[in-house]
């Protein structure tokens, strides 16, 4: 009888539950590793096998080897350069800018004030907007002769976007209004974790309110805010949608714009691959930077 | 001069009243213990005094000057907390520096050196300056914590239970320490905790407190020999002080069958509540009173004996070498002078009413 029965039990446990623990994991692994090759991983070694070569996805003629070339042309482009360096000043306007506004007003929100949550939900709201969206109503907003920024500020026909010198900044502007509440969630997140006790030390130690903020609040929000920089970044190096649609400014000629023009409509697939391949290389760069002073500001 | 002087306090937060009328007045240069269970308004008073929580009604005076309108800042206290909260991400020497290095104090580079190294010596934790508190363990931060108040050379401390997450070894050098360092400084000391030990072995002065009522004030022995209502008798000592009800009459107490014999006057002829130390319960054959041995715990120094007289629990202790047995029925007497009487219903001392 009792051989019986351990006999049968492995059988009726998995009847029992229908599935065993493989198939239950396979049915749940096999469809994400799939979609992950397809739609990651292939494009992925694609684009890097088309980054050697003169591919275009607009002819049918085959796809020739030629090397390093197009990384040669690329890197020997003045113009490319200037989409770099256009690129990085955007990148520290708007990135520094959401780091003042959003901590700022984390600051302001973490105190007891009333309708708190509701203001907060408010302060989310841009961020929840679509960035094309975004991009078409201010330029309503800039528009010199009946835009609302113009007549509140009183500028009368002040060209935001059409000044070559401005644009760049309008366009860093709309991505500090769209994205500091981000960067607001997370330092809220980090000024709340911040012991109460702590303050009420620094009061009886008779710290001034700037001794306590750089010496109590900013080291230990500091792990996350960096966080928020690493996002904010990497997201304002992509920038595209609200850029393209804003200006079409050479001075507001991001990489991704370039790279949106060179890719599907110059139809030049080989180069873009390439292009996309160190505009990719630039951004892991720049993140292992800031995670090495991340993992600092965690140790110290 | 850093006397302490509450009057009419009274601080509620929402529907909950931490402290009510509360007077309390702690003379310059006093070691003084507050002791209450947990709410009962310890933390709630010293926060008032620190100026981090404004009271309802009441005034604050610390040094004979009204303090009700100034900040924490301006007070000149030192607190110091059971959760340490030294300064994350510095070192030691950069805890200890912190409070000489705020805006209003001009503290030259050598002044803050030497009161650090000083601080640093008088608590034994000079080898720990370059370290970062995240490193260190529970006694070393309260001692980083204590040196980080000793530093300003404040008039007053306030202390927050400061050694209840210690271990018990820890706890006591620390006790013995932190009496030195107050006889040392001679500052006033305002020290909160709900365990009676450190009440009875550091204070110059107890304060009983109860549901946000200063019940009782005085020195060690006052409460411990003369408490004013039961409360407070069994607030101190362990284990506590046996609470029987009986009879008084003819300078006998009546409890249950037995009798015997008490010095005390107060609620002669009615029924009260006798109160009695372990300590002064003793085991004599032929003695009146009788009771079964429920528990024997030996401490090493004495024997903590519960047994049961009918229905009530006594506590006694005897010397470690008393022989008994659990389930022995032993005869037992007091010693008549020791034996205080209260009011079966309100639980005052009759003796002091």
């Amino acid at each position: 009888m009792a051989d019986v029965m351990t006999r049968l039990e492995p059988n009726t446990r998995a009847a029992a539950r229908g599935l065993s623990d493989l198939s239950i994991r396979n049915l749940f692994i096999i469809p994400t590793i799939a979609f992950l090759i397809v739609f990651n991983v292939f494009p992925l070694l694609y684009s890097l096998y088309t980054a050697f070569t003169d591919y275009r996805a607009s002819t049918s003629a085959p796809a020739n080897w030629i090397g390093l070339a197009n990384f040669r042309d690329l890197l020997s482009d003045p113009f490319i350069w200037r989409n770099f360096t256009i690129t990085a000043k955007y990148v520290i306007i708007s990135v520094t800018g959401q780091v003042l506004v959003g901590f700022g007003l984390a600051m302001l929100l973490n105190r007891p004030i009333p309708l708190k949550g509701l203001i907060t939900t408010l302060l989310l709201l841009p961020m929840m907007l679509s960035p094309a969206v975004v991009g078409l109503f201010w330029k309503l907003l800039y528009d010199p002769s009946f835009g609302i920024i113009n007549y509140f500020l009183g500028l009368g026909k002040f060209e935001w976007l059409a000044d070559p010198q401005v644009a760049l900044y309008a366009v860093a502007i709309v991505d500090i209004w769209m994205w500091s509440p981000f960067v607001m969630l997370l330092s809220l997140a980090g000024l709340s974790a911040v012991p109460k006790h702590l303050y009420e030390a620094a009061e009886i130690d008779r710290a001034g309110p700037f001794y306590t903020f750089f010496r109590i609040t900013l080291p230990l929000v500091a792990p996350i805010l960096m966080i928020a920089i690493i996002f904010r970044t990497m997201e304002a190096f992509k920038t595209f949608d609200h850029a393209y649609i804003l200006s079409t400014q050479p001075t507001t000629e991001l990489i991704a714009i370039r790279l949106y023009k060179m890719a599907f409509l110059e139809w030049q697939t080989g180069m873009s691959s390439a292009f996309a391949y160190i505009v990719l290389i630039v951004v892991v760069a720049i993140t292992n930077i800031y995670v090495k002073y991340l993992n600092k500001a965690k140790a110290r | 001069m850093a006397r302490i002087e509450l009057k009419g306090i009274s601080k509620s937060f929402g529907a909950q009243r931490a402290l009510r009328d509360l007077d309390l007045v702690v003379e310059d240069g006093e070691f003084f213990v507050l002791l209450g269970r947990t709410g009962a308004g310890k933390t709630t008073t010293l926060r008032v005094i620190a100026g981090l929580e404004k009271p309802d009604t009441g005034s604050v005076a610390i040094g004979n000057r009204d303090v009700g309108g100034w900040t924490a800042a301006e007070r000149d206290v030192a607190l110091v907390l059971q959760q340490y909260s030294l300064y994350p991400r510095l070192t030691v020497r950069g805890n200890l520096e912190f409070p000489l290095r705020s805006r209003v104090r001009n503290f030259s580079e050598e002044e803050i050196a030497a009161r650090v190294q000083k601080a640093a010596q008088t608590l034994q934790i000079t080898h720990l300056l370059d370290r970062k508190v995240e490193r260190l363990s529970g006694g070393e931060m309260q001692r980083v914590s204590i040196g980080r108040a000793i530093v300003r050379q404040p008039s007053v401390f306030l202390m927050d239970e400061p050694l209840s997450a210690l271990d018990a070894k820890l706890r006591e050098s620390l006790r013995v320490e932190l009496k030195k360092l107050h006889s040392d400084l001679g500052a006033t000391f305002l020290f909160v905790t709900h365990d009676q030990v450190e009440a009875m072995s550091m204070g110059d002065k107890i304060g009983v407190l109860q549901q946000g009522r200063l019940v009782q004030v005085g020195t060690p022995a006052d409460i411990y020999e003369r408490p004013l209502n039961t409360f407070v008798a069994r607030s101190v000592g362990s284990p506590p002080m046996n609470l029987i009800d009986g009879q008084l009459s003819g300078g006998m107490a009546e409890i249950g069958a037995c009798r015997l014999p008490v010095r005390a006057a107060a609620g002669a002829g009615q029924a009260v509540t006798f109160g009695v130390r372990p300590e002064n319960v003793v085991l004599e054959s032929g003695a009146p009173g009788e009771a079964r041995i429920f528990d024997i715990e030996d401490q090493g120094v004495i024997k903590v004996l519960s047994m049961d007289m009918g229905e009530t629990r006594l506590h006694v202790t005897v010397p470690a070498g008393t022989h008994v047995a659990r389930d022995e029925v032993v005869r037992f007497g007091w010693k008549p002078e020791r034996v205080l009487t209260f009011d079966p219903q309100t639980g005052v001392n009759l003796a002091l009413a």
